[in-house]
């Protein structure tokens, strides 16, 4: 199999006081293949993007999409990509059709040419045609969006962060789309601050701090978790993660929806012992089980 | 070029969908062209004169009639005494009193010769010394006309006298507003054309479609030329509207082609946009670009030579003006429309300009990073 993007050695510093956005990044992904990059705000996952989509130069590292050099062949790489902005950036006072129609041809093509890969896409928000693209809902502006960067039929399409402030229903909807383009041979990367979003993707990427934590299948990450984890709910969650805290075979424990979660120093502690302490503690309602790893799980202990 | 077809397509069909911008290109140049010369006129008039009158007869009548018959002054007050008049002007009611002495008429005829006291209100400086002037010549031509009543001219005069008569060419009668509406409508033509492109890049920018343009292939000469032809072409319609006023509400027939004139603003059009585009690549937001337009803006202008002459500036000043588009393009149109200069007259200015605009828009296009 071909790689699509390979990324090798790439930093990328912000200002006088060198700043560090990318540290010394490097990946590959397939052609193909639906890659996400996965962190929270600020670890660097558009810089990534703006490099590879030759908006920003980077300081040193090298990188390529689709064989294409990100610094000397970036002609190329403009017409062959699709980018999708975290930010809306489509003209606000074009209408849909508009804007799709002065995207098409600033890459030289036709709606109609490359209609059957934004069809099921476009039937959506086609009743609102003619309305300008500012007075679109959210949900709606992502599809025009994505529309907008698939239109020239990229090879890749780099979509930064397409579903933040996208209800969840929308955002379901965007990621089966996303599932029927791979299907297409395009290659996706995308980031996303939802780590429920991660196991969606072929391959995950978990960034922090400019640096790559973990690269892996999101199966992969989630089995090769190193501990033991339990959810425990209480009545109290302030006080159960405090005596949580307080307890000697417990290596961490944080809040995880209505239960708390905790890695055990050992796989063979005995939970009645746990809750025999809890109650000790205070806390009624106790319920210990053996909780299922997730990403998120997995991204709290690469941090730690 | 058929990526500029379509990007032109695009801004044409964005500016013609915002009304504001669509209003200010027709109302700006027509509501400006004809408040701007009816309001904004160098000619004092209807300066408040009072008249203190001691002598009472028929020559001192004959003065204040002449006076007011100037047109310049209105009489609003006719005091028995000074104290009185001057009372006038502690109420801002009068701007200049005249006092006509007892025996005002004796001894100008007897003892040939006689003396008037004007007292003027300098609080307006111009009102006050272009007053008092022109109060001065009334007087003056007064005096001439009595002479020639009074005493038989000898054969030769006694004191030999240069008589200094003017006549003033391509504006006759020195009409204020065809000296100024044409000033008027190229300061409108730089501010229509300067302050959309500054503020067109930079919007793409705020909002942040010039992210998605950025990574299409197009060419950064091709997206800068499709910024400049749409305003270049408002520009021109701007001006012809212009022209259009300065015509059937002032009756200003340009003396020179039409064709010379367009021209010339065709070249200077490329100048006052790329400069606009320049600033615009510079600037990151709508509000800083809008600054900073202001600030040449009002150099322009103020060192445009429309409202103070060039020519009167100190030295310095006179070289600021030099790289500054509004001064050849006031120029310009006053030697086209006033005087009739041919297109080979005003082929320096045509020269200067160009240059400017090769400069400016070539700077624009390296400036414009699609990297960053």
């Amino acid at each position: 199999m071909m790689e699509a993007v390979v990324v090798k050695n790439l930093v990328k510093t912000y200002g006088k006081e060198k700043t560090v956005a990318v540290d010394d990044v490097s990946f590959s992904v397939d052609k193909g293949e639906l890659f996400g990059l996965i962190g929270p705000d600020g670890a660097g996952k558009t810089s990534i993007f703006r490099m590879l989509t030759t908006l920003l130069l980077p300081d040193s590292g090298s990188a390529t999409v689709d064989g294409h050099d990100i610094v000397k062949d970036f002609r190329q790489i403009r017409s062959s990509v699709g980018y999708m902005p975290g930010k809306f950036s489509l003209y606000q006072d074009l209408t849909i059709e508009e804007n799709l129609h002065f995207f098409a041809t600033v890459f030289g093509t036709t709606i109609e040419e490359n209609y059957h890969l934004i069809k099921d896409i476009y039937v959506q928000i086609e009743p609102f045609k003619n309305r300008r693209a500012g007075k679109l809902s959210g949900g709606m502006k992502q599809k025009l969006a994505l529309c907008c960067a698939l239109i020239h039929k990229p090879t890749t399409l780099f979509l930064d962060e397409p579903t933040t402030g996208v209800d969840p229903v929308s955002r379901k909807e965007f990621w089966e789309m996303l599932r029927r383009l791979k299907e297409e041979n395009i290659t996706i990367l995308v980031s996303t601050p939802y780590m429920d979003e991660a196991s969606l993707c072929d391959r995950i990427a978990l960034v922090q701090g400019g640096k790559i934590l973990s690269i892996d299948t999101p199966h992969g990450i989630v089995n090769s978790y190193p501990d033991a984890l339990l959810a425990i709910k209480a009545n109290e969650m302030y006080r159960l993660l405090k005596a949580l805290k307080g307890y000697p075979g417990i290596l961490n424990s944080y809040a995880f929806g209505e239960y708390a979660h905790a890695t055990l120093r050992d796989a063979h502690t005995d939970t009645h012992a746990l809750q025999v302490y809890l109650h000790e503690h205070g806390l009624t309602g106790v319920e210990v089980k053996e909780a299922e790893v997730t990403i998120e799980d997995s991204f709290i202990k690469l941090l730690h | 070029m058929r990526t500029l077809r379509f990007l032109l397509r695009k801004e044409f069909r964005q500016i013609f969908r915002d009304k504001a911008i669509v209003a200010m290109i027709f109302f700006m140049p027509m509501v400006q062209l004809i408040l701007m010369p009816l309001a904004a006129d160098y000619e004092v008039r209807n300066i408040n004169l009072s008249v203190v009158d001691h002598d009472k007869s028929p020559y001192s009548q004959k003065l204040i009639s002449k006076i007011v018959a100037s047109g310049y002054f209105r009489l609003t007050g006719y005091n028995a005494s000074f104290k009185e008049a001057f009372g006038l002007i502690e109420s801002d009611k009068a701007d200049l009193i005249l006092e006509i002495p007892h025996d005002f008429e004796r001894n100008l005829i007897r003892e040939d010769h006689e003396k008037l006291f004007v007292a003027v209100n300098a609080i307006n400086g111009t009102k006050a010394s272009l007053g008092g002037s022109y109060l001065g010549n009334i007087i003056a031509d007064f005096n001439a006309d009595i002479r020639m009543q009074l005493v038989t001219p000898p054969r030769f005069s006694q004191f030999p006298v240069i008589d200094v008569v003017a006549s003033n060419w391509f504006n006759p009668v020195l009409n204020y507003k065809v000296f100024i509406v044409p000033g008027i409508l190229a300061i409108l033509v730089t501010m229509v054309g300067g302050f959309l492109s500054a503020l067109n890049i930079v919007r793409e920018k705020e909002i942040g479609t010039i992210e998605q343009i950025n990574v299409t292939p197009i060419r950064k000469h091709i997206f800068i030329i499709g910024k400049l032809v749409p305003f270049w072409v408002l520009a021109n319609i701007v001006f012809t509207i212009g022209l259009l006023v300065a015509r059937f509400v002032y009756g200003i027939i340009p003396v020179g082609s039409l064709l010379t004139l367009y021209a010339f603003i065709s070249v200077y059009l490329l100048a006052v946009l790329g400069f606009g585009l320049l600033v615009s690549t510079f600037c990151d937001t709508q509000q800083q670009a809008m600054f900073i337009m202001f600030f040449f803006m009002m150099l322009f202008i103020l060192l445009g030579g429309l409202f103070t002459s060039i020519d009167s500036m100190p030295e310095w000043a006179k070289l600021i003006t030099r790289v500054n588009p509004v001064r050849y393009m006031i120029e310009v149109m006053r030697m086209v429309i006033l005087k009739g200069s041919s297109f080979a007259d005003i082929l320096p200015h045509v020269g200067v300009v160009a240059l400017m605009a090769v400069i400016l828009n070539g700077w624009a296009i390296l400036n414009y990073k699609k990297t960053n």
